[in-house]
């Protein structure tokens, strides 16, 4: 069954078109990466799957529209956890994670025992558990990443959508919260769709692909079929060697030129 | 994961922010112009209280000053206070920044506008003129500034923005007024300074249901505007709806202010200093600043005003001088301390 599916999707932001009639879908359970250049329009899609955009087309989630949905109803199904996600210093970790549950808090009530306990659940499944109590300021960039996902958790959405999940992340961190993701998806039937920068990333945790330029899709599938050297060469003017390790990876490596008149 | 790590620190703040009005109360209480016994004054006191029959011994000229004088201007002090705190935390959490006061969204430049038209032009209608127009101005003001604001686009910035305009301009339309009217200079000056002098109860009164009725808005909307603290979008992708409780809590807080300026003048610092030392105390959640600023702002002004009436007795200093003479240095001290905690 499709999770999420966007059909002929148009965004235009101060008059100018950003994205021109795209679509795609991922299957509940999958994890369908968003790649292409710098303003190639993967945040805009993902903002406006989101519900932060007005646009033309159609978002579904689980078969149905999601225009049609209440803002609350909408956050119960998705989570959107923003490539630089405002964290208030002084707020405690728990405070942030337990903001997670506002889309099952009553207007004029506060979080009860069962948003208190799915915000706790969320917290150990990232491991931020241990450091509840800390303030957001003190927190590593890994932390702080381990942190957002926890509060999009505590949501309990079927859908969650990653806006550069890895950047600013050493290599080792960017594993860790890669396979963390693979993980929620893996084990809690959580559908991902996510913008990612690094294409061999890209192809080793998402089992599609879709390749954005200029607000168009120029490729999707499977990171075999996607990832070839002339269509990274055309669409982002980099020189690429494309090749696939014995485990099946496709893995894409920049090759440097040799300077002019060497 | 403890999920309720700042239930014994909130505990504690109310007990703190509690004592504190209590004692300014009791300080307050005790101290001034005629002399007291404290222990006949608490007991007359507690006398009131149902179900107590406490002899207090009070004569008629000391139980005159305690219940018709001192305590109607505590409690009005208190009133006010309490109001201006609640006000001035709530559109820092609207606007995201500790440094916004309940006066920066025209509310104080249009309660001065209104004072300023009721004394020079409405002195026919008798006194109950000007906190009528105080409070219409108040509230007229930031009713123009967030129509600026919403015409000039979304976003809590923009407002801000707006409501400075807004400002300016009818502090440039009441500096025209006041000039062309010099003789009603010392009365308008006296009010935009600030007294709880003629405090009575009905004044108390008068305020009381606009007071409950924007103190409880604000206060049950205290765990929104900790949403709003991760930003609109956020905000949005967690159900809320930005506008929605911004609207809602900005016309909860200028009632709070005009209500509380109608009675007592342009009190300013109020709704920055309260909330900024609560929140060193209790953190950051609104769901603990604003109540814990209602109590400390009650207390802070009740104490204020103790000073007002007591340094240059018999005169009196214009309790606005009182706050911005505790107020601006604090101001300083909080420019430092938000400065160090960022870096």
């Amino acid at each position: 069954m499709t999770a999420v599916e966007v059909r002929d999707l148009a965004v235009d932001l101060d008059r100018m078109p950003i994205l021109h009639g795209v679509s795609c879908a991922a299957g509940s359970g999958g994890w369908l990466a968003l790649i292409g250049p710098n303003g190639a329009g993967k945040t805009t899609l993902l903002r406006a799957v989101a519900g932060l955009l007005p646009h033309r087309g159609e978002v579904l989630l689980g078969g149905d529209g999601a225009g049609a949905l209440s803002g609350r109803d909408r956050a119960r199904l998705i989570a959107y956890v923003p490539q630089e996600p405002v964290l208030p210093p002084d707020m405690t970790v728990a405070e942030y994670v337990l903001l997670g549950r506002t889309p099952y808090v009553s207007y004029l009530g506060g979080p009860g025992r069962s948003d208190r306990a799915a915000a706790e659940r969320a917290a150990s499944r990232l491991g931020v558990s241990v450091f509840a109590d800390r303030r957001l300021a003190s927190l590593s960039g890994g932390e702080r990443k381990r942190v957002v996902l926890a509060r999009a958790l505590a949501q309990d959405p079927r859908v969650l959508l990653l806006d550069e999940p890895t950047a600013s992340l050493d290599i080792g961190h960017q594993q860790q919260v890669l396979d963390l993701v693979d993980e929620l998806r893996r084990t809690g039937g959580l559908t991902v769709l996510s913008t990612l920068h690094d294409l061999t990333t890209a192809g080793q945790y998402a089992d599609a692909l879709v390749l954005l330029h200029q607000g168009r899709i120029e490729a999707a599938g499977p990171a075999a079929s996607v990832l070839t050297e002339d269509r990274i060469a055309r669409v982002y003017a980099a020189h690429v060697a494309v090749r696939t390790d014995p485990d099946g990876s496709t893995v894409v490596t920049p090759v440097r030129r040799p300077p002019d008149g060497g | 994961m403890n999920g309720t790590p700042r239930c014994p620190r909130g505990i504690v703040a109310y007990l703190v922010a509690a004592a504190f009005l209590v004692a300014a109360v009791l300080v307050s209480t005790l101290v001034g112009a005629a002399d007291l016994n404290p222990l006949s004054t608490v007991a007359a006191l507690a006398d009131r209280i149902p179900f107590v029959h406490l002899p207090s011994g009070l004569g008629p000229v000391d139980r005159a000053v305690l219940f018709q004088i001192r305590l109607p201007r505590i409690v009005l002090g208190a009133m006010v206070g309490g109001l201006l705190a609640v006000a001035g935390a709530g559109y820092q959490g609207v606007f995201r920044n500790p440094l916004v006061d309940s006066g920066m969204l025209g509310a104080s430049a249009g309660a001065g506008l209104g004072a300023t038209i009721a004394i020079v032009y409405l002195s026919g209608l008798g006194p109950a003129a000007v906190p009528a127009a105080a409070f219409a101005g108040s509230l007229a003001g930031v009713a123009v500034a967030y129509l600026a604001g919403a015409v000039s686009g979304s976003g809590p910035a923009t407002l801000l923005l707006a409501g400075v305009a807004v400002s300016m301009f009818l502090t440039a339309v009441q500096t025209y007024l006041l000039q062309r009217s010099a003789s009603d200079l010392e009365q308008v000056y006296s009010w935009l300074l600030g007294s709880l002098s003629g405090a009575t109860w009905s004044q108390a009164l008068e305020i009381l249901p606009y007071a409950a009725v924007s103190t409880a808005v604000v206060l049950l909307h205290g765990r929104w505007l900790d949403v709003l603290s991760v930003g609109d979008d956020e905000a949005r992708t967690l159900g809320v709806r930005p506008e929605r409780v911004r609207l809602i809590v900005i016309a909860a807080c200028a009632l709070a202010a005009a209500s509380a300026v109608a009675v007592s003048g342009l009190i300013g610092f109020v709704g920055i200093v309260v909330p900024h030392i609560v929140r060193r105390l209790a953190g950051i959640s609104y769901r603990l600043v604003l109540p814990l600023s209602l109590l400390a702002g009650a207390g802070f002004l009740v104490l204020a005003d103790t000073l007002a009436r007591t340094v240059l007795s018999p005169a009196e200093l214009p309790i606005g001088v009182v706050t911005a003479l505790v107020g601006s240095p604090a101001f300083v001290w909080i420019l430092r301390s938000t400065r160090s905690v960022r870096t």
